[in-house]
Formats: C-alpha cells, sequence, structure tokens
C-alpha cells in the first residue's frame, strides 16, 4: 500500500469520521460545531446551485440586454435612486455611530506579546522594562531618539519606513508615496502614538503627484490609505488609498 | 435743474486679439451700448451695421450706460479706456419653448440624436439596434435602419450631410443614406470591443467626405476609408478606453482617453504628435474651439430658410465656403481643445504647439460629463453630474457663470447658433433653456418621462431635439 492508496483510503472515510464526531459531541463544544458546520452547508448550497445554473443557461445572442445606455454611461454602475436615498441615510447613521467604511473593516488585533518584545537590562539583566518593536513603523521627519537610558520603547532603524506602494481602488494603478503620518492604528491607541503599521492600519500619504485639486482650486495633498499586507513579513507597505 | 455739464471720457475701441481702431473717443459718461454701437460701426466701415457688445477693459459688459460700468469697476477717468468690442451673431436664434411633437417608434431607450449639418434630417439611434430617420416638416417617421445587433451607441453625420455613421456596441460600423434610409457600403467591422465615438474629416481638407475616425473601448483609433469599405489606419498608443475622439480642422486628430491622457495624431500618416498629461483620473470628453464650424461644413446659420435645404454646388464651391468660414472662425490663433473629466476638473490646451496646459478650471464637485464650446468658440460650457453647468470664457479659461436649476446630473448640453441661448438635458428628465446674457433660466422643458440621454439644437435654429430613456424622441418649437 503505497501513499497514493492510503491518501485515497483516508480522504474517503473523512465523511464517515464527521459524521461519527458530529453525532457523538456533546456540550458547548458541540453547539459552536454545528454552527460553525450550519454555515458551511449553506455555502455549499449556494454554490451548487450556481454551477447547475452555469450548465444550464445557454447565451441567447438573438435578444439584445435591456437597459441601454449612451456611451458616457457605460462604464459607470448606475445606482437606482432608491438605493441613492437608502445609502444616504446609512452614511448618516455611521457619520453618527462615528465608524467609517474602510475596505478592510476587521483585522486581527495583534497583543502586547506579538508586537513588543522586552528587552532586559541592569548589570544582572534583571530590569525588564524597555520593549522594542517587532513591527514596521514610521517615525516623523525631525525625529530624535529620547535618551537611551530612559528610553522605553525602542523602534530599530531597519523597521523604519518612510514610503509606501498606496493603490488607488478605481484607476487600479499603484504608486509609491510618501508616508506623512500614522492615523489609527486598529490595535491599540499606543501603537497608534508609537506609529507602529500592521495590517488594517489607517495611514495618511503624500498625493500630491496624482495633482488631485479640491473644488475650490486646491491641491489635495494628503490623503488617507489603509495597509492591507502584513509589512514586517513583505518588507514593504502596500496599501489602498481610501477615496 | 438738470446739469449741462456730463462727466465725458476718452475711450479707445479694441478688437479681441487688442489692434486698435481708430484714435480715442471723446464720449459722454451716460451713453448707451446702442450708441456706441453706431459710432464703432462707423468707425468699422462695413455695408450693414452689426450688432456688437462691448466690454470696459476686456472685463465687464456695458449693458445699459458706460457710466454706470465704471461706477462698478472702480476705474479711474483719467486716462484713456480700452473698450473692447465683440461682433455678435447677426441673426437672433429664439428660445424654444413648447414640444411640437413626441415622436414613439424606438422600442427601446434612445441613446444618442443628431441633426443633419444643415438641419434638414434628424437621425436618432437606440438601445433597440435601430436608427431611425425623422421627416422635419411632418415630424413623422421617415425610415427605420436596421443593420446593427446592439445597442446604437454613437451617430455623426458627415459634413455634408449626405451619408450618416453609427456606431454599436457589438464594434461595428454602419454607414446609411438618409434618403432612402439604407445601408451604403458594407458593415465596418475591426475593432473588439464597442464604439465610444465617431467623427468625420472636416470638409475643407477634403470635399467629398470620404474618412472616417472612430474610437472603442479597445483602446484603439481607426481611420476608415468610406468608399473602400476597410480601414486606413489604426492609432494604438492608449493603454485603456479610448472615450473621444475629434478631427480638428489644422489636419491633427485629438484622442481622449480613460488613462488620464490625451493624444494628439497626425491622421496622414498615423504618427503620434503630443501627449498631453495632466488629469487624475479619466478623461471623459473633448471639445474643439472650431467644433461647430467643422460639424456645420459649408452652411451658414444666418443664410437658413424655414424649409432646411440641402447643400448645392460642385465640390470645389463647397470646399471654399466651408474653408472660408473656417478660417473666419479660427482667425489667428489656432485652435485650443478643453478636456473635461473624471476629477472633476477641465483643461484647456493649445494642442498644436503646447504640451503644457493653458489653463485648468476647477470648481465642479462632480465628474464632468461635456464640454462644448459655443459657436463663436467665445465661451464654454461644461456638463457635470452635479447639477450645475459652468459657463467660462473660451479664450483663457477664465470661470464666468454657473447655471444652477437641474435637480439631476447634467447629461448633455446644446448651443444655439447664434451662441445667446445654451439648452441642456439631465437625468431628472427635464431639459433647460438657459440665456447666457444674463445668466437665468430661460425656459424650463418637462415632458419627458424619465432620463434625457441626448439633445440636440439644430443649426438653423428653428428646432431642439431631445431623447432619453422613455424610448421617446420629443422635438421642441418656438
Amino acid at each position: 500500500m503505497d501513499h497514493h492508496e492510503r491518501k485515497r483510503k483516508k480522504e474517503s472515510r473523512e465523511a464517515h469520521e464527521r459524521s461519527h464526531k458530529a453525532r457523538k459531541m456533546i456540550g458547548l463544544k458541540a453547539k459552536l460545531y454545528h454552527k460553525q458546520r450550519h454555515a458551511e452547508k449553506i455555502q455549499m448550497k449556494k454554490t451548487i446551485k450556481m454551477h447547475e445554473q452555469r450548465k444550464t443557461k445557454q447565451k441567447d445572442d438573438d435578444k439584445t440586454p435591456e437597459g441601454a445606455v449612451p456611451a458616457y454611461l457605460l462604464d459607470r454602475e448606475g445606482q437606482s435612486r432608491a438605493k441613492v436615498l437608502s445609502n444616504m441615510i446609512k452614511q448618516k447613521r455611521k457619520e453618527k455611530a462615528g465608524k467609517w467604511e474602510v475596505p478592510l473593516p476587521k483585522v486581527r488585533a495583534q497583543g502586547e506579546t506579538e508586537v513588543l518584545k522586552v528587552i532586559r537590562t541592569g548589570k544582572r539583566q534583571k530590569k525588564a522594562w524597555k520593549r522594542m518593536v517587532t513591527k514596521v513603523c514610521f517615525v516623523g521627519d525631525g525625529f530624535t531618539r529620547k535618551p537611551p537610558k530612559y528610553e522605553r520603547f525602542i523602534r530599530p532603524m531597519g523597521l523604519r519606513f518612510k514610503k509606501a506602494h498606496v493603490t488607488h481602488p478605481e484607476l487600479k494603478a499603484t504608486f509609491c508615496l510618501p508616508i506623512l503620518g500614522v492615523k489609527k492604528n486598529p490595535s491599540s491607541p499606543l501603537y497608534t502614538t508609537l506609529g507602529v503599521i500592521t495590517k488594517g492600519t489607517v495611514i495618511e500619504v503624500n498625493v500630491s503627484e496624482l495633482g488631485l485639486v479640491t473644488q475650490g482650486g486646491k491641491v489635495i495633498w494628503g490623503k488617507y490609505a489603509q495597509v492591507t499586507n502584513n509589512p514586517e513579513n513583505d518588507g514593504c507597505i502596500n496599501a489602498v488609498l481610501l477615496v | 435743474m438738470t446739469s449741462e455739464d456730463v462727466e465725458r471720457l476718452l475711450i479707445q475701441f479694441q478688437d479681441e486679439n487688442g489692434e486698435v481702431l481708430g484714435s480715442p473717443f471723446d464720449v459722454p459718461l451716460d451713453i448707451t451700448p446702442d450708441k456706441l454701437q453706431l459710432v464703432c460701426n462707423a468707425l468699422l466701415q462695413k455695408e450693414e451695421p452689426v450688432p456688437l457688445a462691448f466690454f470696459v477693459r476686456g472685463e465687464a459688459e456695458v449693458v445699459s450706460s458706460l457710466g454706470s460700468c465704471i461706477q462698478t469697476l472702480g476705474v479711474e477717468t483719467e486716462q484713456v479706456l480700452p473698450v473692447v468690442y465683440q461682433p455678435q451673431a447677426v441673426f437672433r436664434v429664439r428660445a424654444v419653448t413648447r414640444c411640437t411633437s413626441t415622436l414613439q417608434g424606438h422600442t427601446e431607450a434612445v441613446i444618442s440624436t443628431a441633426f443633419s449639418p444643415t438641419g434638414k434630417y434628424l437621425a436618432s439611434g437606440s438601445g433597440d439596434t435601430t436608427v431611425r430617420f425623422w421627416d422635419l416638416t411632418t415630424e413623422t417617421p421617415h425610415h427605420t435602419a436596421r443593420g446593427h445587433n446592439h445597442w446604437v451607441l454613437s451617430i455623426a453625420w458627415s459634413p455634408d450631410g449626405k451619408k450618416l455613421a453609427s456606431g454599436c456596441k457589438n464594434s461595428q460600423i454602419c454607414l446609411w443614406d438618409p434618403v432612402t434610409g439604407t445601408q451604403i457600403g458594407k458593415t465596418l467591422t475591426g475593432h473588439t470591443k464597442w464604439i465610444t465615438w465617431l467623427c468625420w474629416e472636416p470638409l475643407h481638407l477634403n470635399p467629398e467626405c470620404r474618412y472616417l475616425a472612430s474610437s472603442s473601448k479597445d483602446g484603439s483609433v481607426r481611420i476608415w476609408d468610406t468608399v473602400l469599405g476597410r480601414y486606413e489606419k489604426i492609432l494604438t498608443g492608449h493603454t485603456q478606453s479610448v472615450t473621444c475622439v475629434k478631427w480638428g480642422g489644422d489636419g491633427l486628430l485629438y484622442t481622449s482617453s480613460q488613462d488620464r491622457t490625451v493624444k494628439v495624431w497626425r491622421p496622414k500618416d498615423g504618427v503620434l504628435c503630443r501627449t498631453l498629461q495632466g488629469h487624475a483620473h479619466w478623461v471623459n470628453t473633448l471639445a474643439l474651439s472650431t467644433d461647430y464650424v467643422l460639424r456645420t461644413g459649408a452652411f451658414e446659420p444666418a443664410t437658413a430658410t424655414i424649409n432646411p435645404q440641402d447643400l448645392t454646388g460642385s465640390l470645389d464651391e463647397i470646399k471654399e465656403t466651408a474653408l472660408q468660414r473656417y478660417n473666419k472662425v479660427r482667425g489667428s490663433a489656432p485652435e485650443r481643445l478643453v478636456s473635461g473629466s473624471d476629477d472633476f476638473t477641465l483643461f484647456l490646451w493649445n494642442p498644436a504647439e503646447d504640451k503644457k496646459p493653458l489653463a485648468r478650471m476647477t470648481g465642479h464637485s462632480a465628474l464632468v460629463n461635456e464640454v462644448l464650446f459655443s459657436p463663436d468658440t467665445r465661451l464654454l460650457a461644461s456638463a457635470s453630474f452635479d447639477k450645475s453647468i459652468k459657463i467660462w470664457d473660451g479664450r483663457t479659461g477664465k470661470y464666468l457663470m454657473s447655471l444652477r436649476g437641474h435637480v439631476g446630473s447634467v447629461y448633455q448640453v446644446a448651443w444655439s447658433a447664434d451662441s445667446r441661448l445654451l439648452v441642456s438635458g439631465s437625468s431628472d428628465s427635464t431639459l433647460k433653456v438657459w440665456d447666457i446674457k444674463t445668466g437665468k433660466l430661460n425656459m424650463d422643458l418637462p415632458g419627458h418621462a424619465d432620463e434625457v440621454y441626448a439633445v440636440d439644437w439644430s443649426p438653423d435654429g428653428q428646432r431642439v431635439a431631445s431623447g432619453g430613456k422613455d424610448k421617446c424622441l420629443r422635438i421642441w418649437r418656438r
């Protein structure tokens, strides 16, 4: 019995094992499992239905599609008026609540142990009040360190970045723009003040390169962007512009 | 007790290019524009008096009397004051007030509509894949041209009014004869995605009206030979959809694209001359200062009659008249180009000479859908999705006024032949006629049941045609 045989047989046993587990599980564990499984099954049913539809649907060459629009409206999605009104109401509610629409609404919160590394100091290496940031961070132009003896948070020079690769979501073009500052880090306000950039952080970038202009004729030179990758793993900061 | 000594002032008449006319004149402060007109006409020594508008120092217009104008400006009366005179169109187009007929017949939304250069025929393209010709004297359907198999996105009349080209969403172009409603030649295929704009070669460059330029979403522009029924040249260079193509009167081709650039080409050999960069988002529309005169060709709106006639004369005569009209409108300065974009701004270019823009016109708060020069090239109108139309100076790009009144995005605008009136169609299903001199709404034309997609004013100034999502084509007259 070689590897392929064994693999095949194991995979075919999976269905039986899964059903055995589902039957035998009790308590809170079972509740959680069943909830998850229910959601999975719904998704599966949806995809199966979609595939079925694709098989039976035939392209009707004779009929021209409805909804003729002029050339200047073709690449734009027309919002129906009812949707526009309810969007306005939703926007007002969000403004009241203080929540903003960003491309990545939920990000994994990074704990202190992950972001900060304990640095031991002292003659006997017993004091443990210093921390070193292990993630990419941004420090401003006029940044000077505190005297090293009193520095609590160390931001290594190798992890300091000044530029980010920002993508414009509609134009689908990416520009390398200088960072102006860190606006908000979703994990903790402490990281915002330190300038730590992790996935989901909202940063402010210098967009004077793009040549955008406001209604009054003033050139826009700063815009927000949200980071979309893990910069400490990739060595660069990729972000998407918030328009 | 009436004071007899009214203050007097020295003024110097100047034309738009800055050349002085005669020597400084001593006039009383309460002189009216009519009297100024008499004086100026006498100096110009023309056979017929031309109506003129006067601008103090080129900025403020003299409306009631010279005195009131000077008071508002706060100009010192010691020096010689330059007064610029601008000849207005001799004929006067009356505003359209009523809908004379609703032309039904299309079974889907009407997407594009255009009057022929003389104003004799009206053609409309629609989502039901047909192009329909309408008889304007009886306002009834004339012919239905079937041949496309997808929405007819753009139509263009040849400058002599003898052919109509239509482009569809399946990237096919057909040519039609307006008299019989049948197809001329074979269908021109070659583009891979839908046609966004069609433009014929100007009449004074070629009176046979043989070459046609088409732009498409596939990023290329093709120049077709309509006699042979195949393409002459392909101009590639844009990386995204080409939204508009205009054939200039000086023999250059201008294209705008979604890749944020405007490119200038030489259609004879298909060489790219210049790339004009500056916009931050898609460039939606282009307008040339000589657009109107290139569209009407050899037809002079001042000679229009109640019943529009076809152009008469041999090819050479037509070419001569078209060339004369073109040179008169163009003047001494080269053609100017305006581009409107999704970044809410417009750029004014001198594409034949310079890579840098002449002016950047900001102020709109939503994307600019259409820009159009007035027929006398002095004014520029920009229609935007922020429900307003802005009027700018056609020469310098300075902002003049905003026309507000629509409650939905303004889709298209059309100038009347004398440049005094502007009609605009919008997504709120109304058309509005604006008086440019006062900057106010002249006439509100409700009647459409749904969004108005296309608007056109006939070159003889008698009718306005509008088509929209409600599948009807409406004709409006005085």
